[in-house]
């Protein structure tokens, strides 16, 4: 059997194997070194690679410039964003410097940088360390959007993000930092712009994002006993978008159900299903259900966020009413 | 004088070559050929050229959305960058960028910028690409007084100054951020003295002075290559025209104006310069200035009869062609 880690240890991993095979790429962020980031995801980089991790005063707009300026000049940052939230105190450097420079520049300019962004709800950290914003940089044109589920997919996608030479957004759900998973040693990527079917099913589609995968699989395990057999697809790469196997797995099942933890009102869910509205309306024989959080900041105490998070039920519900 | 006559010869072209660039791309303004936004750069020439001829082809350079001065001084050709105003598939940036994003990659001018103050930080971060490397490659990022008042600017500069990065913050304080005289909206009067919350050497320079801006840059330059870290220079300086086409300049007196180009232009003041060093003829004179001329005159017809970008290209350069992984 394949060995195990955590989430963080496979993002970990993938950094370092990167780091070993290209010395363009640096880490950057808050925090880095003396405590190895807020989640440890860059633990051992500073004794590993000195000189290759800087650890800033906190000033997003000047780490993730810092980034931009350095990809264009040839190097690889790998950007540590603390909290996503904190990603809009670096709007401008992301929206209007690292998604458009090739295109303002005819292509003369290459952004090759990852933006790491640990998101979602976590230690009830509320509303300005909570959020998820996918849709946000899903809109920018010249910004690639990836959300792994697992700890192998992390690691895959990571190493894949690397190498892009365009600006990804990074999207790690602190939830899921210490789940378990099975993770190829070595040599592991996964193209970005890719979906995984991860449960093949003929009754109803599952587009799932983040750790809604999970939910969906526990879902579908529930749903076998009301006589539905549904397909579960991962979507992992929001921009670019996999609608090739979504709409293929869609066209078969006839029903479709879209899951992400952000806010659906204009979230990525909405995108995904106005997608497979336009593009298979003909064999749909139900509307496209999108299951998200309700349209509010995240509150602080445990008993208001149980009704914003979406869990299994909300899944299994939404599945029921599109197989009516 | 660490200038000779050879020198000072190509930097007086090269703010003869900025000035009519500038005013031939306002020609065509009104002409209706360039289209968009056009912010000149006359009146500014020695802050460009002055800082540009220490540089190696090597050395980094940011602008602002003022920077057509800033690419001519790193060596842009003027043709393709008046294609690139007429929006031509022959333009440095093949159309896309147009006057406020000009860019020169293969003379590593990273790029004019359309957003304030927004290349500081990429300016650090070219530094910190050539510290990393290894290799003694400079970056040099002009920006206007504005931007000294912008978040980035503090936090840009911040981090140059941390980690002793080669790099040289210009600002040219024109006086007027867009249509604001700057003290209206300011606290410190000298930019340059803003250097000492960053613990790094702060030079106020005249900006009209060709020559202490080629010696006080020169010097940032040397420090920056040796490792001794970033300098803020500040130039002193003036917009002969306004903010961009159009503006009606009700803030500053047409005498201001007369006053500065009359007694403070950058150019003439240089000529003088070489005339009494005797590095320039009354000949030589002429000669650079139609040659120039000819130059700028062949940019625009090059610009004319070059073809526009094709719809296909619309949506090319928005990622790189191929995504596969290594």
């Amino acid at each position: 059997m394949m060995r195990t880690l955590t989430f963080t240890e496979a993002l970990r991993e993938a950094l370092h194997e990167e780091m070993d095979r290209d010395d363009t790429i640096f880490v950057i962020g808050e925090d880095v070194i003396t405590h190895g980031g807020p989640y440890k995801v860059t633990e051992g980089i500073a004794e590993r690679f000195p000189g290759r991790i800087f650890e800033t005063p906190i000033a997003e707009a000047g780490i993730m410039g810092v980034g931009v300026g350095a990809a264009m000049a040839g190097m690889n940052p790998v950007v540590e964003i603390m909290y996503m939230d904190f990603v809009t105190c670096a709007m401008d450097e992301v929206v209007n410097q690292a998604a458009k420079m090739r295109y303002m520049t005819g292509g003369q300019a290459s952004v090759p940088m990852v933006i790491r962004l640990p998101c979602g709800v976590g230690r009830l950290l509320a509303a300005q360390h909570s959020q998820i914003m996918e849709s946000w940089f899903m809109h920018v044109p010249g910004l690639q959007v990836v959300v792994p589920s697992t700890p192998g997919d992390a690691k895959g996608l990571l190493k894949s993000a690397i190498r892009s030479p365009d600006p990804v957004l990074f999207f790690e759900y602190k939830r899921i930092y210490t789940s378990r998973g099975e993770v190829p040693d070595g040599e592991h990527t996964i193209p970005l712009g890719q979906a995984k079917i991860c449960r093949e099913g003929e009754d109803a589609t599952i587009v799932a994002i983040g750790p809604m995968v999970q939910k969906s699989l526990e879902a579908a395990i529930l749903l076998e006993d009301d006589g539905y057999d549904v397909e579960v697809v991962d979507a992992r790469s929001l921009s670019p978008l996999d609608t090739d196997t979504i709409c293929e797995s869609v066209r078969r099942t006839g029903h479709a159900v879209v899951c992400g933890e952000d806010s659906s009102f204009a979230g990525a869910v909405s995108e995904i299903a106005a997608m497979i509205g336009e593009n298979c309306f003909r064999e749909l024989n139900g509307p496209v259900v999108r299951v998200g959080s309700p349209h509010v900041p995240m509150p602080f105490s445990s008993e208001l966020v149980k009704h914003v998070v979406p869990e299994v039920p909300n899944i299994t519900e939404a599945v029921g009413r599109v197989m009516m | 004088m660490d200038l000779s006559s050879e020198l000072g010869k190509e930097m007086y072209r090269n703010m003869w070559r900025i000035r009519l660039f500038e005013e031939e791309a306002n020609r065509q303004t009104s002409l209706g050929s360039v289209v968009g936004a056009l912010h000149m750069y006359c009146g500014e020439e020695a802050v460009a050229v002055g800082v540009c001829s220490n540089l190696r082809d090597d050395d980094y350079v940011l602008g602002t959305h003022r920077s057509h001065g800033h690419c001519l001084a790193k060596g842009a050709e003027s043709r393709r960058m008046m294609a690139e105003l007429f929006g031509k598939v022959t333009g440095t940036c093949a159309g896309k960028g147009g006057s406020m994003h000009i860019a020169d990659f293969s003379l590593n001018m990273l790029g004019a910028n359309g957003i304030v103050g927004a290349g500081i930080a990429p300016a650090t971060g070219a530094a910190l690409a050539s510290k990393l490397r290894g290799t003694d490659q400079v970056s040099v990022c002009f920006f206007g007084d504005g931007a000294a008042a912008r978040g980035t600017f503090h936090e840009g500069i911040g981090l140059g100054a941390l980690w002793k990065l080669p790099v040289i913050y210009v600002c040219e304080n024109n006086q007027y951020q867009q249509w604001v005289p700057r003290m209206n909206v300011a606290v410190v009067d000298s930019v340059a003295d803003m250097a000492g919350s960053y613990a790094i050497p702060g030079v106020s320079v005249d900006g009209q002075n060709l020559v202490e801006v080629y010696e006080v840059a020169g010097e940032a330059v040397e420090r920056a290559r040796k490792g001794g870290g970033p300098t803020l220079i500040e130039a002193r300086t003036y917009r002969f025209y306004g903010h961009s086409l159009g503006d009606e300049e009700q803030y500053r007196t047409s005498e201001e104006v007369e006053e500065w180009r009359t007694n403070q232009d950058p150019i003439i003041n240089f000529r003088s310069t070489m005339m009494e060093q005797g590095w320039l003829t009354e000949e030589e004179d002429a000669q650079i200035q139609n040659e120039i001329q000819d130059e700028i005159a062949e940019a625009v017809r090059f610009a004319e009869e070059s073809p526009y970008p094709t719809p296909e290209q619309v949506t090319t350069d928005v990622l790189a062609p191929a995504q596969e992984v290594a």
